[in-house]
């Protein structure tokens, strides 16, 4: 749990760098710490912290009055850092976190775009989450830019964004999507490739874009949970139990012991549903349908045990501020144990056909290698990161209640290829079955949510989740009158999505779809 | 193969008979006759997420389980807009996919029809309109049929879709 014993050599490096640290604050925003800095240190701070090997995790911006607020996370081992700093709103320019830390490239972008913050010394000048809903000069997360726009007309394509081409022999271009021939959410590749082979991938993503971050503006806790619940509809549960933790502990609102355990309850579940669909698709990917068939079979009975007990496919809606809003009776715990023993059995039976399975091995090992240290320099986390060395999992190393309690072993593999992706997944879904069981039998007895109170205690709160695909960091801030002032919710696809673009360099061309399947990246989770 | 062979045989069929439902059987009732008449009971469907949080996605995904299979209809999922009778859309618009999915939309031979699927499809849902957002489906496109529901289950949706192409 949170030592912070690194945190006084952090300090020590920045004042050998000159860098005036102006407080810090382990109280605000606990149980991250935060730092203070001028705006012209910004980037010194960055390049100590990469220098030390600390994990980059986000930088969002928050416009008060005549300032924007900016800030950006950081992570070592399972402690997280918070560096705070302003820049006003009439000139505003901080050096950029992405020579130091790849990871910050679409962020800084996308904090360029919605806010209109310069970044000196970032890499790429393009604009990323703006396509042509809004024109360029105006910044849609800044306080005088009304929610409903003010360019009413038809939105045109966005069709000369300067992709970077390849120039060569046979090179040739493939541009793909934003519609998509499968049931996907829509989003734009465009590959560069002699004969097979990718020699370059490049996304455009935002197609998605859905102006979460400005609608969340002045909502109730109750109206922010729901929007959370609809960042990514796959990860619902996830980020709805950010965002509720982000806002509890604004609101130093203690969520009952009962309620807690049914979050894990609710968040295994999901983890379970996703990854059986997953390694279903994947096998579908390579031509293997008797695995897609059997896995999608799985999942639609984990999906209808979902329904019966709990009263939705997908488990939306279920967390609310201050705890849970269904409670599953006693007589529901007693039938899910046959289920959960049901679906530990048929993975005895279909997962050593899997691993045995020739053809398979052949798609699956050595594809869409990402190696350890390109892990790292992207900040990847979850399954995508835990296959390539990135040894993280916030239930155990940041461990937030009711896994504090619990024994969490996450899995961790080298070997960085599509088959060690699919195993990492196969061994959540037993380890997540395991914590089912254990959840169930210990599960509290008394209130299973708390009442809200009139005003937060304090104005902001964060929330550190792990959710299917990985963490899941999300920042609240509230009014004076106790409403919703700034919503960012942090996706961990902000960082398999440029993991993609590595992962994929030299596979060939037909096997995009089984690499893209791997990462399995959230189009909706990122675009906002 | 053995081991594959014997799963295969020792979980037999999955697939289930459809619920009849009156209501949405009475929602399809226009675009039903003209599916009748022109589509000869074989519809070709080209889903377009059009800014969707996914979930729509994954329960049309769930349609093609063993459970529901819905190929059994006659209905099937196409990869180009120029293969379908019929769009399945989702989500509220986002304005980053309007031209494209008026330009979908525009590809698609005609006799056709639209199903706005999901609650954000129908009436723009959690997102309704904003500088983001156009809103729901038929704010873009032409929309014949409605599926609500967030997200609608697989049983609604293949309803829906029944209503829309079944005429006995």
């Amino acid at each position: 749990m949170s030592r912070f014993d690194w945190l006084s050599g952090y300090l020590a490096r920045l004042e050998d760098e000159l860098v005036v640290v102006h407080g810090g604050d382990a109280a605000g925003l606990a149980p991250a710490h935060c730092l203070r800095l001028d705006s012209e240190d910004w980037g010194k701070a960055a390049r100590v912290a990469a220098e030390s090997g600390y994990r980059w995790a986000g930088v969002w911006g928050d416009p008060v009055a005549e300032h924007i607020v900016v800030r950006a996370c950081l992570v070592n081992g399972g402690d997280y850092l918070v560096l705070v700093t302003e820049v006003p709103l009439a000139h505003p320019v901080l050096a950029s976190h992405t020579p130091c830390f790849p990871a910050a490239d679409r962020f800084e972008r996308h904090l360029h775009d919605m806010l209109g913050i310069g970044f000196l010394d970032h890499p790429d000048d393009r604009r990323w989450t703006r396509h042509q809903a809004w024109p360029e000069g105006t910044y849609p997360l800044r306080n005088d830019f009304p929610v409903s726009g003010d360019s009413p007309r038809r939105a045109p394509a966005d069709s000369d964004y300067p992709f970077v081409q390849v120039l060569g022999s046979g090179v040739y271009e493939i541009p793909v999507g934003p519609v998509h021939a499968g049931i996907i959410e829509p989003g734009h590749f465009r590959f560069q490739a002699v004969g097979e082979e990718v020699l370059r991938l490049e996304e455009r993503l935002g197609y998605v874009h859905k102006g979460i971050e400005k609608i969340a503006k002045g909502r109730d806790p109750v109206g922010l949970a729901r929007l959370a619940g609809r960042v990514s509809g796959d990860t619902t549960v996830a980020h709805t139990w950010a965002a509720c933790m982000a806002m509890e502990r604004a609101a130093a609102v203690i969520v009952p012991p009962r309620a807690l355990a049914i979050r894990a309850l609710l968040a295994e579940r999901e983890r379970i549903a996703n990854h059986l669909g997953d390694i279903g698709a994947i096998c579908n990917d390579v031509g293997f349908a008797f695995a897609h068939t059997q896995f999608s079979r799985l999942r639609e009975n984990w999906l209808r045990d979902n329904q019966s007990v709990f009263g939705h496919r997908l488990l939306m809606d279920l967390i609310v501020p201050g705890g849970v809003c269904r409670d599953p009776t006693s007589q529901c715990e007693k039938t899910m144990q046959p289920r959960h023993d049901a679906l530990s059995r048929e993975l005895d039976d279909l997962l050593p056909i899997l691993e045995d399975h020739t053809s398979l091995e052949d798609r699956l090992v050595s594809t869409g290698y990402l190696s350890s240290n390109d892990a790292h320099r992207l900040g990847v986390v979850g399954y995508v990161g835990k296959a390539s060395g990135q040894d993280y999992d916030v239930r155990r190393d940041h461990a937030y209640a009711p896994y504090d309690e619990l024994e969490v072993i996450s899995p961790c593999r080298a070997e960085g290829d599509v088959a060690a992706r699919l195993q990492i997944r196969a061994d959540e879904i037993r380890n997540s079955l395991k914590l089912l069981d254990t959840l169930r039998w210990r599960l509290p007895q008394g209130p299973a949510s708390a009442p809200w109170p009139k005003r937060p205690v304090y104005p902001e709160g964060i929330g550190l989740v792990e959710g299917w695909r990985g963490e899941i960091l999300s920042y609240v801030r509230f009014d004076d009158d106790g409403r919703v002032a700034r919503f960012f919710p942090r996706d961990p696809s902000w960082f398999s999505w440029p993991a993609l673009e590595r992962l994929i360099h030299g596979n060939i061309v037909p096997d995009f779809p089984v690499c893209n399947k791997s990462v399995n990246g959230s189009y909706s989770g990122h675009d906002l | 193969m053995l081991r594959i062979l014997n799963k295969i045989w020792r979980i037999g069929t999955l697939t289930e008979p459809v619920p009849r439902d009156a209501e949405l059987e009475a929602l399809g009732g226009q675009v039903r006759r003209m599916v009748d008449r022109r589509f000869r009971r074989s519809l070709a469907i080209r889903q377009v997420d059009a800014g969707s949080c996914n979930g729509c996605e994954l329960e049309i995904h769930a349609l093609a389980n063993p459970y529901y299979d819905i190929g059994r209809f006659g209905v099937h999922f196409v990869a180009s807009p120029r293969h379908a009778d019929a769009l399945l859309v989702t989500g509220p618009v986002s304005r980053h996919m309007e031209t494209a999915l008026r330009r979908t939309w525009m590809a698609t031979p005609s006799p056709k029809f639209v199903i706005a699927a999901g609650t954000c499809a129908c009436d723009g849902g959690e997102f309704g309109i904003s500088y983001a957002s156009c809103g729901a489906v038929e704010n873009v496109i032409p929309v014949d049929v409605k599926i609500p529901g967030c997200p609608p289950t697989p049983q609604e949706l293949l309803l829906g879709i029944l209503a829309a192409l079944d005429g006995r």
